[in-house]
């Protein structure tokens, strides 16, 4: 692969609470041979919120990222935040598909000399863009520590699968799951992969959200796996920095580290911790280097179902 | 040409056309038209007064063509060729002006728009049809015998009611016994008798039956010809058992000892051997190797039923015979497929175990079932204490299936009934209307109700093992909105039974078009009118009855069956069958021999006479298509009744300007 360079939103939340999403992004792109180059003075999404409030400028705030990236000639742009992409592309969407609110926006950009033709930008997650672009045989070539031996939970989030499905399937996709056994590792069966991880609502309600980080914890947990897998910073912060509370308030004592995806390949790559943005998280997850193991485990064999059972169902194609 | 008289009749269809098409108008302008004599609005053309008044005016003014201006050929052309017949009229001197479907029904919110629409449409007809010749239609003997595709309850009381009658039916069956979906069945709705019991003596009499000739375990591979008669081509899978000698005794299952999973009759739930008889009441009771998984077809050993059959009926070396077969009516009974359940993967099925298909539960159920009739998980022994049915799981939703699959109601309130008598367990249902609709079905379901299963208005938007409460821990989930009190629920039960809705079968294009049978947009077979010939195709000679024309259950199964088995009986009876005279026609004088049209007929109608050094179409296999027509570099294939000069003064007609107070060719 020749030395690409994609047009990089960062969003708010790389710049801070989660820099490791940052670090380990900018390290595999270096290793992997590709560049992010990032949209010049770009500002918020807007997040979750600000929909909600008021649609005009929320639309408005959004398309001038989109403006700003298509003045620089790109053709698309790649984001790693899971809301910042959807509302990346919500936007691009609506205002292909409402010509009214495509003016209203255009007008609004008009104010800083800006404006944008809808569909100019292909709008994609940085997930998607490494396993397509990227691909799994250049994952699997460049792989120098094979991950055998752990077990990670791909969590996807609500925000990537819904409600315009870019991966492989919009309830349960698979996508992160082949690269994980790429790297070595293994991916769990994990059920509540694509559930909501609370998102805002420790702010609002910490019952309910605890709630629901605890569920998530929980089925990643039983599900067998090591570490939880994510490409969202806000499904990582939830699901890391809340995981005490939910413990305290469900009275268990879970303690499973949140990874990001791109911090799962820069382990694989070679990469050293501190270069993937290892320790900036609350439940520590060095511990999962010395789980890796030299070659691979024994495949386990399917559990022999008893003599009395009725076997799985197999449908004929 | 002699003097051409044309009249021209409007309709109003009450309310149909007349409420938007201003129809005395387009009767009055339309008597301005070229030949024209007599032109008249009324109300229903098709009633007798209708037919009656072009009869009259025939005679009285002496008319060499009629147009009627109405609803759509389909509907009533045959009605009006039949009026101008009895006037003494060839029926082919008439032409149809379509001012319904194609004008005031997609107008109607433009009435001037459609009146202008209906007149270019008068014009168009009153322009061809003085180019319009008189035809005869072709008469065809009819074969008595019958093809029956499809070996269920729909196809086997085809074959019967056509048997009985005293004629020969060949009725092919593509698995080794006849059956169909109805043989795995344990009770029917609302009845509550065993589908089994029901059913075998059917069965037996369609092995049995002196005028049937059963090829189960066959395929038809190749359709030629016209109705009355096909030349049907069947290929005859290798058995690998000589039917002859075999007495279906069963040794040889009984000593195979290989184990395979049987997915077709025990829908994955039970197991058969290598060689097997799908179930015990069989027809014909002769088993098959399954070549895919006998040792002898992997290694060359083993042989074992070869050793321990008692009348050397084993045949490895069997192979596939090809029949030809000649019969004169085809009815297509080729059933439905279950929805893959696997397709919603937040059902969780073939990953979450105690959730089962609404076949496997029917299997489950059964007495010659897997577990002998016990309700049981999937472990084989423990019974549930509560169990969760889901209604329209594929059927109903803009996702997979838009249609309603029409059985999954009352099969569902069958199986909640069976799980309480059985096991006693506690039973909720998931549905999103109860469509109770024949015979004692609301009846049924007010016994289920009074039985104590609870029903929960409410589309199930996921089933899961994700626990949320120390209740919860261990059982499936479902996750609904319970429409009726309006809120959100989760209600954790053992074991989950999906009413996966019925699909057209995944070749039912394919085999359409061999037939000549077309699917509609819900991929299941298209009948001629969804009211009135319900079992007819738009193919003479080829009919469709049972659940391959659209989900149902068996009692319209049978009544379908019957009714394609009367109309069958009703060409046989008749002998002869008049065909359209349309038809191409190969100037040969003119014809250079270059074949082009030989290989463009899709109905290998036209052959190459070396003789003559010219193309000569067979009339009786040609369909009128008009292919070979656009085809022939030299313009020499005229279509009767599709001719170039009919086509053109259409074209012309169409193109007077209907808005001017002159008639002028635009």
């Amino acid at each position: 692969m020749s030395q690409k360079t994609y047009t990089y939103y960062p969003g708010c939340s790389l710049q801070h609470g989660n820099h490791a999403y940052e670090v380990s992004n900018r390290a595999v792109a270096k290793a992997l041979g590709f560049e992010l180059a990032e949209i010049d003075d770009w500002n918020c999404c807007g997040a979750t919120e600000y929909f909600s409030l008021n649609r005009l400028p929320a639309y408005a705030l959004v398309a001038r990222n989109l403006a700003r990236a298509a003045d620089g000639g790109a053709t698309e742009v790649v984001a790693p935040c899971s809301a910042c992409f959807l509302n990346l592309y919500k936007t691009d969407k609506h205002m292909k598909l409402y010509p009214k609110l495509n003016d209203q926006v255009n007008e609004a950009l008009g104010a800083g000399n800006l404006s944008y033709k809808p569909g100019t930008l292909k709008v994609r997650h940085l997930l998607e863009m490494i396993i397509t672009d990227v691909g799994f045989d250049m994952l699997k070539d460049r792989t120098r520590r094979p991950l055998y031996g752990l077990n990670f939970a791909p969590y996807y989030g609500c925000l990537i699968a819904r409600p315009d499905n870019v991966l492989d399937s919009t309830e349960q996709p698979t996508l992160m799951d082949q690269m994980i056994e790429v790297l070595g590792a293994k991916a769990t069966d994990f059920h509540l992969k694509t559930f909501c991880c609370g998102g805002h609502m420790t702010q609002i309600s910490e019952e309910t959200a605890y709630g629901m980080i605890h569920r998530i914890i929980k089925n990643a947990v039983d599900s067998g796996a090591d570490a939880i897998v994510t490409i969202c910073p806000m499904c990582q912060m939830n699901l890391d920095v809340y995981q005490g509370y939910a413990n305290d308030m469900f009275g268990t004592k879970y303690e499973i580290p949140v990874m990001f995806f791109t911090q799962v390949i820069g382990l694989a790559l070679g990469l050293s911790p501190r270069e993937l943005g290892f320790g900036q998280e609350f439940v520590n997850m060095s511990g999962l280097i010395d789980k890796i193991q030299s070659s691979p485990p024994p495949k386990a064999k399917a559990a022999r179902r008893p003599k009395e059972a009725l076997p799985m169902p197999v449908m004929p194609e | 040409m002699s003097e051409q008289r044309v009249g021209v009749y409007v309709c109003h269809c009450g309310h149909n056309i007349a409420g938007t098409v201003d129809v005395e108008h387009v009767a009055e302008w339309s008597a301005n038209l070229p030949n024209v004599v007599i032109s008249r609005d009324n109300k229903f053309m098709c009633a007798s007064t209708g037919q009656e008044q072009i009869e009259e005016d025939i005679k009285e003014f002496d008319l060499t063509h009629v147009v009627v201006a109405s609803c759509s050929p389909h509907m009533h052309e045959k009605t009006f060729r039949n009026a101008c017949a009895r006037a003494g009229l060839n029926p082919y001197l008439f032409e149809m002006a379509n001012i319904r479907e194609h004008a005031s029904w997609v107008h109607a919110s433009d009435k001037d728009g459609a009146t202008n629409k209906a007149k270019s449409l008068v014009s168009a007809a009153v322009h061809r049809v003085i180019h319009q010749e008189p035809l005869q239609p072709m008469q065809v003997d009819i074969r008595p015998e019958t093809l029956v595709v499809g070996g269920g309850i729909a196809g086997i009381q085809t074959a019967l009611e056509i048997a009985d009658a005293g004629y020969h039916v060949y009725l092919v069956e593509r698995e080794p016994s006849i059956g169909g979906h109805m043989a795995m069945f344990d009770k029917t709705f609302p009845t509550l008798d065993c589908s089994a019991c029901i059913l075998t003596p059917k069965m037996f009499d369609a092995g049995s039956h002196p005028h049937i000739t059963l090829l189960s375990y066959s395929e038809v591979e190749q359709v030629d010809g016209y109705v009355g008669n096909f030349t049907v081509r069947v290929r005859r899978k290798a058995r690998h058992v000589d039917e002859d000698l075999c007495t279906g005794c069963g040794s040889c299952w009984e000593k195979c000892p290989i184990k395979v999973i049987d997915t077709v009759f025990e829908a994955g739930l039970g197991s058969r051997k290598a060689i097997y008889r799908p179930f015990p009441q069989a027809v014909p009771k002769y088993p098959i190797i399954d070549v895919e998984n006998c040792t002898y077809y992997k290694s060359g050993k083993c042989r074992m039923c070869e050793k321990v059959c008692p009348t050397e009926a084993i045949r490895f070396d069997q192979e596939d015979e090809i029949l030809e077969v000649e019969v004169g009516n085809i009815v297509l009974a080729t059933g439905f497929q279950l929805f893959d359940p696997r397709r919603i993967p937040n059902y969780g099925y073939g990953r979450l175990e105690n959730v089962f298909t609404n076949l496997e539960f029917e299997r489950l159920s059964n007495a010659a079932g897997p577990t002998e009739g016990k309700i049981v998980l999937r472990d084989g022994v423990t019974e549930p204490e509560s169990v969760a049915i889901v209604h329209c799981v594929g059927s109903r939703d803009k996702n997979y299936n838009s249609h309603c699959s029409a059985i999954c109601c009352m099969a569902s309130l069958k199986f909640a009934h069976l799980v309480m008598e059985k096991t006693g367990a506690k039973v909720y249902n998931f549905y999103i209307d109860m469509r109770s609709i024949s015979k004692g079905y609301e009846e049924f379901y007010h016994r289920i109700m009074e039985e104590g299963a609870s029903f929960i208005r409410g589309k199930v938007s996921e089933i899961t093992d994700a626990a949320h409460t120390p209740e919860e821990e261990g059982k499936l989930i479902l996750v609904c909105e319970d429409t009726l009190i309006g809120r959100p629920r989760r209600v954790p039960v053992d074991m989950v039974i999906l009413s996966a809705g019925l699909e057209p079968r995944a070749d039912a294009q394919e085999v359409g078009y061999m037939f000549g049978a077309g699917c509609g947009d819900t991929g299941f077979f298209t009948e001629r009118h969804p009211k009135l010939d319900p079992v007819a195709t738009v193919t003479e000679g080829v009919f469709i009855a049972g659940a391959c024309q659209g989900a149902k259950d068996i009692p319209d199964s049978v009544a379908q069956g019957a009714a394609a088995a009367a109309r069958v009986l009703a060409t046989i009876s008749k002998k002869q069958v008049n065909l359209e005279p349309v038809r191409a026609e190969i100037d040969e004088s003119r014809c250079s021999g270059c074949r082009i049209c030989n290989n463009m007929c899709p109905y290998h109608a036209i052959d190459f006479i070396e003789a003559d050094g010219v193309s000569r179409v067979n009339p009786a296999l040609c369909k009128g298509c008009g292919t070979c027509v656009a085809a022939c570099p030299s313009q020499v294939i005229n279509g009767a009744h599709f001719t170039f000069d009919q086509l053109i003064a259409e074209i012309d007609g169409i193109m007077v300007d209907v808005t001017a107070g002159a008639l002028e060719v635009v």
